[in-house]
């Protein structure tokens, strides 16, 4: 199946959005580009920008899969922000999957029961919501990732353990992947760059 | 049957009654005093002027002066379907998605009811054209106010979940689809309560009007639910209008949640 192949390099060319200005960069497909700047500098708006979520200047380019000429729900599908927090409308976690369920090795790999796809939304901690949300995401095979935060709720063995997924996925599957954090230490993990944001400026660090 | 007519002082007598309501209610401190008083005038002195455009336009019974009466009767409700939502579009928006959609499902309603089932000569009579219109309008007005407040409501308060959504890669209507039904679906219910309780709970204000009048009972009684059909498809294509333009507009040609189109009524 195609969708899964790798469709190369995610490039931001020129993009602006609040105090951002004409932000350009290249990230290479497998890459994983940390993110990070004081609350407010604009971290989330970018990636938001980068998923076509608020109007922005300039475009984006994954391969050769041009934002602005990509119907919107299609290039978000490829490529996929996933939030600090997570929102789901159904009643139990498995609805939220297209096929039903999710996969097994997902689960096992991030610590949560097979049964967990039968479990009620009211039931879940914050720490459950954010493993099963990086679980839904990637079930849709996804071409290019955008993370914010996405071990902001957990203890520190599900962050290694969720670190050790994502990477695995993330090179396995030759995902471009711009990463907020906050933790110097977790960026030092897992970024083969750093961006930081200061005064409405990237700057490598 | 000759009808009763009601002198001014017989009206006063009434007013004593809403006068000793709004006393009780200033000695229990409830608060409504004012309002009471103030809703009761409004009525004396609404009524009575719109009794001496009646008077005029059955009168003249030209469809001009009606037109140009519906047409009033439209943008009053077409403001207050705007003033009674909590969040509204921004830049005429709330106003004319509500009128418009009103225009549409009210007048063609009306207009359908007029020529092909009571068939008045003239067809646009005022006798039967302009009660028709006020409660179709009335009602659609209630159902599109509901539904397209409870749309701007629910889109502002479940932001995140719609945006998470379309994040999956959800088309912009399926990440706002329940939204969307539940809120065709708050418009809808007061009609269908209605319909559903007709008679039994309550005399329709309609039919016990007509039987007041010295109509009989059988006619009132068909006319009655002539009317309950003809409100229910206006209302229900007026709010499935409304809401699904509403919900359009709050996403742009990129399937973006536009929150910033929305803005906080004043009332």
């Amino acid at each position: 199946m195609s969708e899964s192949k790798p469709v190369g390099d995610l490039e931001l060319e020129n993009v602006s959005v609040g105090e951002l200005d004409s932000v350009s960069q290249s990230i290479a497909a497998g890459e994983i580009v940390c993110l990070s700047g004081a609350s407010g500098s604009g971290k989330t708006r970018l990636l938001r920008a980068v998923a076509d979520l608020e109007p922005h200047g300039g475009d984006c380019l994954l391969g050769d899969i041009r934002q602005s000429e990509t119907p919107a729900h299609r290039w978000r599908a490829l490529v996929m922000m996933i939030p600090a927090e997570s929102q789901w409308w159904h009643e139990t976690v498995g609805e939220h999957f297209d096929a039903g369920d999710a996969p097994g090795e997902a689960l096992e790999a991030l610590d949560l029961p097979g049964e967990a796809t039968s479990w009620s939304i009211d039931r879940l901690s914050s720490g459950e919501k954010q493993r099963l949300a990086l679980i839904r995401a990637l079930a849709r095979e996804p071409r290019a990732l955008l993370l914010d935060e996405p071990t902001a709720n957990l203890d520190a063995e599900s962050i290694q353990r969720v670190e050790r997924w994502l990477l695995e996925i993330i090179e396995r599957r030759e995902l471009p992947t711009l990463w907020v954090a906050h933790d110097a230490e977790q960026i030092k993990r897992v970024s083969n760059r750093h961006l930081l944001i200061r005064d409405g400026r990237l700057q490598e660090s | 049957m000759s009808i009763i007519d009601l002198s001014w002082w017989e009206l006063a007598l009434a007013s004593l009654l809403v006068l000793a309501l709004a006393a009780t209610s200033y000695l229990a401190r409830l608060g409504m005093a004012r309002s009471l008083l103030v809703a009761a005038t409004r009525t004396v002195i609404q009524l009575a002027l719109v009794g001496l455009v009646l008077e005029v336009v059955f009168e003249l019974g030209r469809l001009r002066w009606i037109a140009l009466m519906s047409v009033v009767m439209l943008l009053v409700a077409g403001h207050e379907v705007m003033s009674r939502q909590k969040y509204r579009l921004s830049g005429g928006w709330a106003f004319g998605i509500g009128t418009l959609s009103m225009f549409i499902s009210a007048f063609s309603v009306t207009i359908l009811t007029l020529i092909v089932i009571i068939g008045p000569d003239p067809w646009y009579m005022p006798q039967y054209s302009i009660p028709i219109l006020g409660m179709l309008l009335g009602n659609t007005m209630t159902g599109v106010a509901l539904g397209l407040d409870r749309l701007t409501e629910g889109v502002r308060r479940q932001r995140a979940l719609i945006e998470n959504r379309l994040m999956l890669g959800q088309p912009w209507d399926m990440a706002v689809g329940e939204i969307r039904r539940d809120a065709v679906r708050s418009g809808l219910i007061p009609v269908i309560n209605a319909m559903a309780a007709a008679g039994i709970v309550s005399l329709p204000g309609m039919m016990t009007g007509q039987i007041l009048a010295g109509t009989p009972p059988a006619i009132a009684v068909k006319y009655q639910i002539l009317i309950m059909f003809v409100i229910a498809v206006g209302t229900g294509f007026g709010t499935l209008a409304a809401v699904s333009a509403g919900a359009r507009r709050l996403f742009d040609a990129r399937e973006r949640l536009r929150i910033d189109r929305l803005t906080v009524g004043s009332e």
